[in-house]
């Protein structure tokens, strides 16, 4: 059954709420991250109602009239009034969700999915890399291992963007790289003398020889296109990890996100219900298949 | 799993019964005086159709249909059976799980926000008159699809709770059944609230009827009818032999998930890629097939929404789009994915095939491909010996 | 302090090489500091020498007229710096310019290519580890050519 292939499950969510009719938010924060991303902060319209979703998890974003799309959540799971999503402009609706201001209603439905696998990875070390936007579904786990730091080992972060001006949450990266308890790595694939970048330059796969971890005891969580994902999964087995020590966490079509309308089929996966986050070993022949 | 319809223990079901022409019009009537609205088939645009009717005169009397890939057409019986044919291009589905729904209809309120009114209409209430066994399998097939998930589809429960299902068995097969082979049919064995045989030996027209629920039971005690003697149940047996002995095709299942799970890259894909027009016909008459797509509409002024959900087909160049390009760009890779999800991965998702071996994707196919073709090739492709190797033939030569 | 052959010995490129290959690799090195901004070559340059950077950060660029200098890859510490000593015409393929303050071990290209023509088996070793680092940068440059990241259509 595919339910073997399925990443983490959380606790089933909401009772009684009718799973295609969304529930109402409002944004509270508008901030612009790069030139076509922009991260809103929304909270129920009932300011009185709780959210809560795992690391990993996605809801569907709604406007009214227009359409509905899936985001991932990129808020700290722990906080249940303020949910965040990080949305590039690249259709009509993510645009239109790009170009919303304070105090506008959106629609949401979720929160959908399988989650990072935070409990398997307790007592270990902790491989985050993140390509491009990447970074957003990811940020969940940062926050949930930081909050809880004594669970975990080593903490690695490593972070390939574009360009030097296509980086996700610097303030926040600047923070975190202020702390001692976590290595943050970050890379871009390209840069002009202009961008006045000290970093390192390269995909983000030059960065794992030199994140920190013990391949036997640790977990690695992977988000981004699906080529460098391909590509990271390859360069960590070099480094001794096994295929059932990495996730990561799948894209595809979705319309109901309920895992009827059958969109988001990969091979015998729905990965609106199996997925977004699959454990590698469970996936890795589908992965070689061109056009699955 | 449906609650309100009781299965009546096997040896509470009244033994079977025989209906003539009158007890048929009777039966409909019965349905009638209970609210359903009666669905079957019946003649329309040189096609055996399911719609709504009224009573036996409007089933396709003395009708059948030649079937073959890419083919299908009405020929005149020497009789007046009133189910002497196969499937259509209509399935159940078109009722239980329809093309169109409105999810629901939303409006603008004041400080930027919008309230949701969920529809509130009555579900309809059908009677869906003639449903072959194959067709039983489908509908079983949507069941675990729409009800046994985490999320169960609301508009599929509704009609299905409600559906009055009076089965017919198979006299005769068509030209592009296999349900034999899918282990669907010819005869039906569940699901069904009463099952008819028409049978028209030694010049008689009649059927023999089964009941399947206590709510088929109820029913039938306001329908004249006689005790089947011995010969009914023969000639009732004899027709359904008949249908299993004619099938059109034949698919060897054996294996067939591994089978298709280790093909992935076969050259027959490339194969039926030439042929296929991606045009979505089998998906569309396919009985077993849900997908869909969701829309949301809005009027010019933006002051009222709807949240529709229509039929979907993976044939569709954009079905699979994600940002940037589409997953499954080339006709090779949405054929790929409706058979080997029809065929395999079916079985890992639902635990049961897809597929029920009506037919009906090889006859509307435009060009006639044929599934139990297209895994017989594949089949038969490993069976082969390789052939041997250019080096190895000059070896031989030496 | 370290002699230089052991800090050979233990990088991941260089171990599991004869004790007497890493003492005539080691001979042909000598320690060399480039302050922040230097110019270590070229495009174009000779090829006549490589580095193993042990500290520091050495940006890759190629220069064009539209698009300015960029960046296309940065190696530091650990890490080998030029492979095109060991293929003809031996010429630079980009330039090298030192990020911040790096110290790195140069090594005569020169001087080695001629030991490994007098030792094909040296020279067959060292060409099987150049060989895993070119395979390495192709493989990241050819992901780096499909732009992953950049939005299409």
């Amino acid at each position: 059954m595919s339910t073997e292939l399925a990443g983490d499950r959380p606790a089933a969510g909401p009772p009684g709420v009718e799973p295609m009719a969304p529930r109402r938010f409002r944004v509270r924060r508008v901030t612009r991250e790069i030139h076509d991303t922009v991260t809103l902060d929304i909270e129920p319209s009932d300011q009185a109602e709780e959210f809560s979703f795992a690391a990993g998890q996605f809801n569907m974003l709604y406007l009214f009239g227009l359409g509905e799309v899936p985001i991932s959540i990129s808020s700290d799971p722990a906080h249940l009034r303020v949910l965040a999503h990080t949305v590039r402009a690249v259709g009509p609706v993510t645009n239109a969700l790009c170009r919303l201001k304070r105090g506008q209603v959106l629609g949401v439905r979720g929160p959908f999915g399988s989650c990072w696998p935070v409990r398997e990875a307790v007592g270990g070390d902790v491989v985050i890399v993140a390509g491009g936007i990447g970074l957003a579904p990811l940020r969940p786990v940062l926050y949930h291992l930081l909050g809880h730091r004594d669970q975990y080992g080593r903490i690695a972060l490593l972070y390939g963007a574009r360009t030097p001006n296509d980086r996700l949450y610097e303030r926040e990266l600047s923070r975190w790289r202020g702390r001692f308890d976590v290595q943050i790595e970050a890379t871009v694939d390209t840069a002009v003398a202009g961008d006045e970048w000290r970093g390192h330059v390269g995909v983000v796969t030059t960065l794992i020889p030199r994140a920190e971890f013990d391949p036997a005891e640790t977990i690695a969580v992977i988000c981004g296109p699906e080529v460098m994902m391909r590509f990271t999964i390859e360069d960590l087995q070099k480094r001794g990890l096994t295929s059932d020590r990495i996730y990561l966490s799948m894209e595809r079509n979705m319309k109901c996100a309920i895992g009827l309308c059958g969109h988001c089929q990969f091979g015998p996966t729905f990965v609106c219900k199996d997925g977004p986050v699959f454990r590698y070993d469970r996936i890795a022949p589908l992965l070689k298949v061109r056009e699955l | 799993m449906l609650g309100e319809v009781t299965k009546m223990a096997e040896c509470e079901l009244p033994a079977p019964s025989v209906l003539t022409a009158d007890g048929l019009e009777a039966l409909f009537a019965a349905l009638r005086r209970r609210d359903y609205r009666l669905v079957g088939p019946t003649v329309r645009d040189g096609a055996i159709v399911y719609d709504e009717i009224r009573s036996p005169a409007d089933l396709p009397a003395g009708w059948t249909d030649e079937q073959d890939g890419g083919t299908y057409r009405l020929k005149p019986r020497a009789d007046r059976a009133l189910f002497g044919y196969a499937v259509g291009p209509h399935s159940w589905k078109k009722f239980l799980f329809p093309p169109a729904t409105r999810l629901w209809q939303a409006h603008r309120t004041g400080n930027g926000g919008f309230e949701i009114s969920e529809d509130r209409e009555e579900p309809p209430k059908f009677a869906f008159i003639g449903v072959r066994s194959c067709e039983l399998h489908a509908i079983a097939v949507q069941d675990r699809v729409f009800l046994e998930g985490k999320h169960v589809d609301p508009t599929y429960k509704a009609r299905r709770e409600r559906a009055f299902i009076v089965a017919v068995n198979c006299g005769q097969a068509g030209g592009t059944c296999f349900c034999v082979s899918m282990k669907a049919g010819p005869k039906a064995t569940f699901g069904f609230d009463l099952a008819l045989t028409e049978t028209l030996e030694g010049g008689r027209h009649q059927f023999v009827a089964e009941v399947g629920t206590e709510r088929g039971a109820e029913v039938l005690i306001e329908v004249p009818r006689g005790e089947a003697a011995s010969e009914d149940l023969v000639a009732a047996e004899q027709a359904v032999a008949r249908a299993a002995s004619q099938m059109g095709r034949t698919m060897d299942t054996a294996g067939i998930k591994d089978l298709l799970y280790r093909n992935y890259d076969h050259p027959r894909w490339d194969d039926v890629a030439k042929r296929c027009l991606t045009c979505a016909n089998c998906t569309m008459v396919c009985p077993t097939c849900f997908c869909s797509t969701v829309e949301d509409t809005s009027d010019l002024k933006s002051e009222h929404a709807e949240r529709w959900r229509k039929w979907d087909s993976c044939f569709t160049m954009d079905f699979s789009y994600i940002h940037g390009g589409n997953v499954r760009s080339t006709p090779r890779a949405r054929y790929r994915q409706w058979m080997t999800h029809k065929l395999a991965t079916w079985i890992d998702q639902f635990g049961t095939s897809g597929c029920v071996g009506c037919g009906r994707c090889i006859t509307w196919c435009p060009v006639g491909i044929d599934i139990t073709e297209e895994v017989r090739a594949i089949r038969e492709s490993e069976q082969r010996p390789p052939a041997p190797s250019a080096r190895e033939a000059k070896d031989a030569d030496a | 302090m370290q002699t230089l052959e052991a800090v050979l010995a233990e990088h991941a490129f260089f171990r599991d090489l004869p004790h007497d290959d890493l003492q005539l690799i080691a001979g042909c090195g000598s320690n060399v500091r480039f302050p922040g901004g230097a110019r270590l070559f070229h495009e174009g340059d000779p090829a006549d020498r490589f580095f193993l950077i042990r500290h520091g950060k050495v940006a890759l660029e190629i220069g064009s007229p539209e698009r300015g200098r960029v960046v296309i890859q940065t190696l530091g510490a650990g890490d080998l710096l030029g492979w095109s000593w060991l293929v003809p015409p031996y010429r630079m393929s980009c330039d090298a310019r030192a990020v911040e303050l790096t110290r790195a071990t140069a090594f005569d290209g020169a001087c080695i290519r001629r030991k490994c023509e007098a030792d094909p088996r040296l020279g067959y070793e060292l060409l099987k580890r150049f060989a895993q680092v070119i395979g390495q940068r192709l493989r990241a440059t050819r992901l780096q050519l499909l732009d992953v990241y950049g939005t299409r259509g």
